[in-house]
C-alpha cells in the first residue's frame, strides 16, 4: 500500500516537473527565435533553471523511495 | 614520460594479476545446490537471467526489479554468465576485510562466491537486527555484505568486518583515473613539446571541452578574473564524471559498473564541492547568510535558518541528481533487457534490443550532460560564494 502511494507521489512530482521544464524549454525556444544570438546565454540560463527545478523533484522522488 | 610508463606497467601488472583466476575460477566454481538442466533453448535463457539476477539458480520465476536492482549495485566480483549445468563464470576482484577478531584478511572473490565460505567469512543472506543510536532495534539487511562466521556456520557477535574490498566500483574508479591519466598526461606532453598549435589525432577531441569548459562554464559562472584557481577542480569533475558515466554503458567485462550511480561517489563529489565553495565564500557572501541585505530585523532568526539549510540543499540535490539521473538510466535498459526474459520469447529481443539502443543513445546523452550540469552547477555555486557588488 505505502509502495503505491509513493509511487502516485513520485509520478505527480515528475508531473510538476515535467511541465516546469517544460515550460523552461519552451520559453527558452521562444527567447532563441526572437533572438539567435543570445543562444548561448539564454541555454545555460535554461539548463540552470530546469537544473533547479529537477532539484525539487528529486527530492520528491527521494522522499517516495524512502517510505 | 616515466610516470606514463608506471601508469601502463601497473595496468599490465593488474590485467596479469587478474586474468589466470577467470580460467581457475570455473572448475572450482561447481554450485553447491545444481538445478535441474534447462530443457528448451528460451527456458535456457531465462534461467541464466534468473541465475545473473540472484546469483542464485533455481527455478524462481524471473523478477525484474530483483533484476535490475542487483546489476546496478557493486559487488565483488564480475559476474559473466552462469552455463547450464550451473558454473559460474565471473571474473574476481580482490577482497579485503578487517576483522576485530582476525585481524587483517586479503584473498580473491571467488573463494567465498556462491556460498562459499573461506577463512570464515562469507556472503551475507537475509537481515539481522541491529540497535540504532536511539536504542530501538532496527533490521539491516546482509545482501552484498561480508560477514564473518564460526565453525558451525553461525554469524559472529563481534558485528561485521570492515570492509575495504577492491569491488567493481572500485576498480573501474581506478581504470578510469588510469585512462585520464594516460590522456591527459600525454596531451601535457606534446603541449609543451608543441606549445599551442593545431590541434591534432586526440588532442582535437580533448581540446574543445577543455575550452567548452573554460568559456562557457567557469567564465561565465565564476568570473573572468578568478576562475583559473578553479579549472583543475572543474575539469577534474567534468572528466571524471564524463568517463565514468560513458564507461559505464559498456556492458562488459571491465567497464559497466555503476559507479557515478553510487550514491557514496556522487557524495564525495558533491562534498569537494560544498567545501570548495565555502572555503571561497567572501564577506557579502556570509554577510548574505547571516545577515541577509534588505531583510527586516526581527525576520532574521527564521532567515538564518533557512540560508545555513540552502547552504546544504545546493550540493544535496548535486549528489542525487547525478546519481539518480544514472541509476534510473541503467535500470531503465536493464528493464528493456528483462522484457525478453519477462515474456520468455526470443521474438521479442528484437524490439527490447532496438529499444535497448535507443535508450543508449539517449545515455550518452545524458552522459554528457549531467557531467556539464555537475560542473556548470559547482562553478555557478563557488560563483555565487564571491559576489563582486554590495548589494547594501
Amino acid at each position: 500500500m505505502t509502495g503505491t502511494l509513493a509511487g502516485i507521489g513520485a509520478g505527480l512530482a515528475v508531473i510538476g516537473a515535467g511541465l516546469g521544464i517544460g515550460r523552461i524549454g519552451g520559453s527558452a525556444m521562444d527567447a532563441i527565435a526572437r533572438q539567435p544570438e543570445a543562444t548561448g546565454k539564454i541555454q545555460t540560463a535554461m539548463i540552470i533553471a530546469a537544473a533547479l527545478i529537477e532539484g525539487a523533484a528529486l527530492f520528491a522522488i527521494v522522499v517516495a523511495m524512502m517510505s | 614520460m616515466s610516470a606514463r610508463f608506471l601508469v601502463i606497467a601497473t595496468i599490465l601488472l593488474s590485467g596479469i594479476a587478474f586474468f589466470p583466476n577467470i580460467s581457475t575460477l570455473s572448475g572450482q566454481d561447481e554450485h553447491h545446490d545444481a538445478p535441474s538442466q534447462a530443457v528448451s533453448g528460451e527456458h535456457a535463457d531465462s534461467h541464466s537471467a534468473e541465475a545473473d539476477g540472484h546469483g542464485e539458480a533455481g527455478d524462481e520465476k524471473f523478477n525484474p526489479s530483483t533484476f535490475s536492482l542487483d546489476h546496478i549495485k557493486d559487488t565483488h566480483d564480475w559476474h559473466i554468465l552462469t552455463k547450464k549445468d550451473g558454473q559460474h563464470l565471473s571474473v574476481p576482484l580482490p577482497v579485503i576485510v578487517y576483522s576485530k577478531n582476525s585481524g587483517l584478511h586479503a584473498f580473491f572473490s571467488n573463494k567465498i562466491a556462491h556460498g562459499h565460505s573461506h577463512k570464515g567469512f562469507q556472503m551475507g543472506h537475509g537481515s539481522i537486527m541491529v540497535e540504532n543510536k536511539k536504542g530501538e532495534s532496527i533490521e539491516k539487511s546482509l545482501d552484498g555484505k561480508i560477514v564473518e562466521v564460526d565453525e558451525h556456520g553461525e554469524m559472529l557477535e563481534a558485528g561485521l568486518p570492515l570492509d575495504f574490498s577492491i569491488t567493481t566500483n572500485v576498480f573501474m574508479m581506478g581504470l578510469s583515473v588510469m585512462v585520464l591519466l594516460i590522456v591527459f598526461l600525454t596531451l601535457a606532453k606534446s603541449y609543451r613539446k608543441a606549445g599551442v598549435s593545431e590541434p591534432k589525432g586526440l588532442m582535437g577531441f580533448i581540446e574543445p571541452l577543455i575550452v567548452f569548459i573554460e568559456e562557457d562554464v567557469a567564465i561565465p559562472n565564476i568570473g573572468a578574473d578568478k576562475y583559473e584557481r578553479f579549472m583543475p577542480y572543474l575539469l577534474t569533475v567534468f572528466f571524471f564524471i564524463l568517463i565514468n558515466n560513458l564507461m559505464g554503458l559498456i556492458p562488459f567485462f571491465p567497464f559497466g559498473a555503476n559507479v557515478t550511480g553510487n550514491i557514496a561517489v556522487t557524495f564525495v563529489l558533491a562534498v569537494f564541492t560544498f567545501w570548495i565553495t565555502q572555503f571561497s565564500g567572501n564577506r557579502a557572501y556570509w554577510g548574505h547568510v547571516f545577515n541577509s541585505p534588505g531583510v527586516p530585523k526581527w525576520l532574521l532568526p527564521i532567515m538564518i535558518p533557512v540560508e545555513i539549510i540552502g547552504l546544504f540543499t545546493k550540493p544535496f540535490a548535486l549528489m542525487i541528481r547525478l546519481f539518480a539521473n544514472i541509476t534510473a538510466g541503467h535500470i531503465v535498459i536493464l528493464s528493456l533487457v528483462s522484457l525478453i526474459f519477462i515474456f520468455k520469447s526470443i521474438f521479442l529481443a528484437v524490439p527490447s534490443l532496438i529499444l535497448v539502443l535507443f535508450m543508449d543513445c539517449i545515455e550518452l546523452l545524458v552522459a554528457f550532460l549531467q557531467a556539464y550540469i555537475f560542473t556548470l552547477l559547482s562553478a555557478l555555486f563557488i560563483g555565487m560564494a564571491m559576489p563582486e557588488h554590495h548589494h547594501d
